[in-house]
């Protein structure tokens, strides 16, 4: 049984018995895990009508110190789920980073995480993982067909060649569930992986971070600050604001440490009064201490078990890819299994999350790797060069790309995508085939990317012949000339987009033939709609 | 673009020297940094990760 008395509580909803018992419950879908992964894949296949239950161990939302950083892409996701906006009101916008060397005054490098302006928005918001958790439930609470079912911890899984059967464990029974499709968002230790016997391979850095969520009423500006070999304890450091007055600093402690000492008060106020300044007056909310690692399942897809999240993919947290990464998941499955499910697609369309999620969790691996080698050099040359690298950022504008504190999550666009028609028509700029559509205002307080996700739709800029086609067509008339420039359109173009707001095929002449094979394809070839 | 492998330095003499005196009454620490500055500084200059790569095959004697 899962031990819960050193979890902090954020909100508690206590156990939820059924309300009839059978031993044996047939369901279509299942996920397991109530984390932020499981609960948007819920709302997400709830919004599209599916009856899905969640089963999560723990009878509350966890307090603690998990994601922050939650990127645009995550935004676009979370506002077509119903809870963009609220996230966007109650987080803490940023878009600039700042890395300092050795507590000079002034940065040695500066990024901009959102060159393209004028989008609904911003590159990034700090909001505590709760928070995102609680918002997603109160939305799910909207929708009948979600069940949720607290403090039902899953305890056996045995995979069936038309199903998958869990055995599941509450305070006062026990009882199976039969489902159609088990979706594992379990977490990284993930209990339905290892009671699978399936692999999870990786790397550990050889590292430890202190994690010090700080209550401090400071005037400082919202940007990401990362510190190289500060004066105060710590080879590196970041801090971050989140709403509530609450401040994220993160310390890089070395390898050999006791972390029990290292997360007690006493010994990591040195840190706090470095970083913030020897009289600040500050309370602490949360103290833990992580090493990172990064990993990943060979597939997501084993036949009827599905797995998103960190139990597929982990990350270490410098560039804020896990929970970002995670939602590119439930935006990619969703939709996907939705169609399989009610017909509309055979089952390999859910190979298609495979590979694209996969190339993903690729990426996002690649960079974390890269970044926390950075922090974390391996060898005596590597620290050379890292000290190389910054010494010369100082002087010389070339070398300060190569600092690296953390490459920030993008939406991974779908390259070489099954589902993707290659371009035939040259495109000086806009989102290929593969990638997430971007944003553009059109005027009214409308944009460009609320009008997509759900359907299959067409995305047209007048100018050219009327287009023959039965999909639901967004049209963009001239004035609007943002969104004329960031598609690379002159008038005439059509981009077909899928449920999840990604380019599947574009033309600047588009026929009904071209439209049809393209949509056949993305709609994974051989369905029957 | 892929590295250059032909002979393409008129002055090799000046070119070596320009490297001895670089490191001139430097420690052997001091000198590991200028290495690794001098390298980042051509790196940018030769601003093509393939070619870097290639370079780095052969600096390493993996490849002849
Ligand atoms: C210090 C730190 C900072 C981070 N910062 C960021 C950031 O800024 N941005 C970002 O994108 N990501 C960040 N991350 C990563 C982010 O927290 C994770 O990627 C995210 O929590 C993954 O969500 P998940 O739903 O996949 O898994 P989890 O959040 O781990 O949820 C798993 C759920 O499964 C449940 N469960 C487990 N076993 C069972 C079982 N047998 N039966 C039923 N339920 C079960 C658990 O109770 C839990 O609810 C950070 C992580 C850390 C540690």
């Amino acid at each position: 049984m899962m031990h819960t008395d050193n979890i902090p509580v954020w909100k508690k909803f206590g156990y939820a018995p059924r309300k009839s018992k059978p031993r044996t419950e047939t369901l279509e879908t299942l996920i397991v895990g109530g984390g932020p992964i499981g609960l948007a894949l819920a709302l997400d296949l709830g919004r599209k009508g599916r009856d899905v239950v969640l089963l999560n161990a723990l009878p509350f939302i966890a307090r603690g110190s998990k994601a922050i950083c939650f990127s645009k892409r995550s935004l676009e996701i979370y506002d077509r789920l119903g809870v963009g906006e609220r996230l966007l009101n109650k987080g803490v916008i940023w878009e600039k980073g700042k890395v300092f060397w050795k507590g000079g005054a002034e940065p040695i490098y500066e990024f901009d995480l959102l060159p393209v302006k004028d989008q609904k928005f911003p590159a990034f918001i700090n909001i505590q993982q709760y928070y995102v958790e609680e918002y997603l439930l109160d939305e799910i609470a909207k929708y009948p067909n979600i069940d949720i079912r607290w403090r039902h911890e899953a305890i056996g899984v045995a995979r069936r060649s038309d199903g998958v059967l869990v055995e599941v464990e509450t305070p006062d029974e026990r009882y199976g569930i039969e489902a159609r499709y088990l979706l594992a968002c379990d977490g990284s230790k993930s209990p339905v992986r290892t009671m699978l016997g399936l692999d999870f391979a990786g790397r550990v850095f050889e590292d430890n971070f202190l994690i010090a969520d700080v209550k401090v009423k400071a005037q400082r500006p919202a940007e990401r600050w990362f510190h190289f070999d500060p004066p105060w304890p710590g080879a590196s450091s970041l801090i971050h604001k989140q709403p509530d007055d609450v401040w994220r600093l993160d310390f890089q402690l070395g390898w050999n440490i006791d972390k029990k000492e290292a997360a007690k008060p006493e010994n990591v106020e040195p840190f706090v009064r470095g970083l913030l300044g020897p009289d600040v007056a500050f309370e602490f909310e949360w103290l833990s201490v992580y090493t990172f690692q990064c990993r990943r399942m060979e597939r997501f897809v084993h036949d009827r078990v599905i797995f998103a999240g960190d139990c597929a993919h982990l990350v270490s947290p410098f560039g804020a890819r896990g929970c970002n990464g995670g939602m590119q998941d439930v935006d990619n499955l969703a939709w996907k299994l939705d169609r399989v499910l009610s017909g509309a697609a055979p089952a390999s369309l859910l190979e298609t999350y495979d590979s694209e999620a996969i190339t993903v969790a690729d990426v996002n691996i690649l960079n974390s790797t890269r970044s926390t080698d950075f922090m974390t050099p391996k060898s005596n040359a590597a620290s050379i060069f890292r000290n190389a690298v910054l010494e010369l950022a100082r002087n010389h504008d070339f070398a300060r790309p190569f600092v690296n504190s953390g490459r920030l999550s993008q939406a991974v666009p779908y390259c070489n995508s099954p589902l993707s028609t290659p371009d035939e028509d040259a495109f000086d700029t806009g989102p290929a085939p593969g990638a997430p559509l971007i944003d553009a205002p059109l005027g009214g307080g409308q944009w460009l990317l609320s009008k997509f996700g759900e359907a299959f739709k067409l995305l047209s800029f007048e100018g050219g012949p009327s287009i023959p086609s039965d999909l639901p067509l967004v049209s963009i008339a001239p004035p609007h000339n943002l969104a004329f420039r960031r598609y690379g359109a002159t008038g005439g173009e059509a981009f077909l987009i899928r449920p999840d707001q990604h380019v599947a095929a574009r033309w600047k002449r588009p026929d009904a033939g071209k439209i049809n094979a393209a949509l056949k394809r993305a709609q994974g070839a051989g369905a029957s709609t | 673009m892929s590295l250059i492998l032909s002979r393409n330095a008129p002055a090799p003499d000046d070119i070596y020297e320009a490297i001895i005196m670089m490191h001139e009454g430097l420690s052997d620490e001091e000198s590991a940094s200028v290495n690794a500055r001098l390298i980042l500084i051509l790196a940018n200059h030769i601003g093509d990760a393939s070619t870097i790569r290639e370079a780095a095959m052969i600096a390493r004697g993996d490849r002849i």
